[in-house]
């Protein structure tokens, strides 16, 4: 076993739900430093500051062998002085556990540069959100659920262009934080999540993602999620995420706007 | 017959000055692994043939010395690997060279390169290319030429 040795920036960085990706969106990319000869990894905490609320997300992630990939990030939702106008209570927060598995199945992103066959992997993350007596109040109908992805990633070097595409099956109500189903809807949904990026130099990538979401609640309309963010390799080790982030309406609430600050160091 | 043909061609051709003979092979541009580029803006790009003769030459001399990957270089003809890198990036990059050297998994053979190692390789020719002011897009158009001879490079 050998540990580290990815080319720079080639794990990704942390999803606010844990895994390897972009800030919103999951990639086919496995965490960590490793090649295939290790085992490697990733601790991030991110902080996403909006118009009316805060998100805060903390997690690791473990890759193995450059195929598996084991991830759990903690996300905590500040609702602020929005908390009281909603009934809550000023400050009231959200707050739910992600637990995440991805596989490779095919493709390797950075050096298939002979073929157009993307790196490919399914994932699977599991949702426990704290709040279940908010939830079925809202109209929510279960705490915990399950997301199915399917990601392809695909890095086009003499292009330098990151391009990525997501499947996702999900009943999820804000990413899980306000639950899975409701009444609206309580069945899966295939959700879209895409990005591209530009290696403008090998540590810095510039780059936008979009990520589609359920619309479950009666209550409130839920829109979809985008950012635009700059992501650099500070060291072989850390890397630093900054990104403009809308996340829509949440909750009545409208115009979630505001910055996505994320540092992931990685081993 | 062909082993006749063989002889006869490492016969005709001499040993190039401070080079270690290797056995007799078929040389053909084919052996660089990848195809050039078309046109001739990415020659361009590196600075020609000084440019690309200072970037093979960064780049060997910093990887002999890499503490991730030197091992691998003892005891390797490194007159020949600059002469013969130089040849591939300038046959790659458009620059009209013809390649004489063996193909990447001859060349490579029993020398134990795992994926980090390459990795490591691709690191300082990065540096290299950057040292020599060749733009990062640029630099990637190499690389995605180099980037698929990692099947052939690296062992399982």
């Amino acid at each position: 076993m050998r540990a580290g040795g990815k080319l720079l920036l080639t794990g990704g960085i942390s999803t606010v739900e844990g895994s390897g990706g972009g800030g919103l969106a999951s990639w086919a990319l496995i965490a960590g430093n490793e090649t295939v000869d290790g085992i490697g990894g990733t601790v991030h905490a991110t902080y996403v500051p909006l118009a009316d609320y805060s998100l805060t997300s903390e997690g690791v992630a473990i890759g193995i062998r450059d195929r598996l990939e084991l991830s759990y990030a903690h996300q905590r939702f500040d609702t602020q002085k929005v908390g009281a106008a909603l009934g809550l209570g000023r400050g009231f927060s959200f707050q739910q556990d992600i637990i995440g598995a991805k596989l490779r199945l095919a493709g390797d992103a950075v050096i298939d540069q002979d073929s157009l066959l993307p790196q490919i992997a399914i994932g699977v993350q599991y949702h426990i959100a704290d709040r279940d007596a908010v939830i079925h109040a809202i109209g929510g109908a279960h705490a915990k659920g399950t997301d199915f992805y399917l990601a392809a990633t695909k890095v086009l070097l003499a292009q330098s262009l990151v391009l990525g595409g997501t499947v996702r099956l999900t009943k999820a109500n804000q990413f899980g934080l306000l639950g899975f189903g409701g009444d609206a809807h309580n069945h899966y949904s295939a959700q879209f999540e895409g990005s591209a990026g530009l290696l403008v130099t090998r540590r810095l990538l510039l780059g936008g993602e979009y990520r589609t979401k359920p619309d479950n609640l009666r209550f409130a309309r839920e829109d979809r999620a985008l950012d635009l963010f700059a992501a650099y390799a500070v060291t072989r080790n850390l890397t630093a995420t900054a990104a403009y982030v809308d996340l829509g309406d949440i909750a009545t609430i409208r115009h979630q706007r505001g910055a996505l600050l994320s540092l992931q160091a990685n081993f | 017959m062909l082993a006749l043909i063989l002889a006869l061609a490492a016969a005709a051709t001499p040993v190039p000055p401070g080079e270690q003979p290797v056995d007799p092979y078929a040389a053909a541009d084919a052996n660089a692994g990848a195809t050039p580029v078309a046109g001739q803006r990415l020659w361009h790009a590196f600075h020609e043939q000084p440019g690309v003769d200072r970037i093979v030459d960064s780049l060997v001399s910093r990887a002999i010395v890499d503490p991730r990957i030197a091992e691998i270089f003892k005891g390797q003809d490194i007159v020949r690997l600059r002469r013969t890198l130089k040849e591939q990036f300038c046959y790659l990059l458009g620059g009209g060279c013809r390649y004489s050297g063996r193909e990447m998994a001859a060349s490579h053979h029993n020398l134990g390169i795992q994926t980090k190692d390459f990795n490591a390789l691709v690191d300082d020719l990065q540096q290299a290319m950057s040292r020599e002011r060749v733009s990062p897009f640029a630099q990637n158009r190499l690389l995605a030429k180099l980037a698929p001879m990692k099947r052939s490079v690296v062992e399982r």
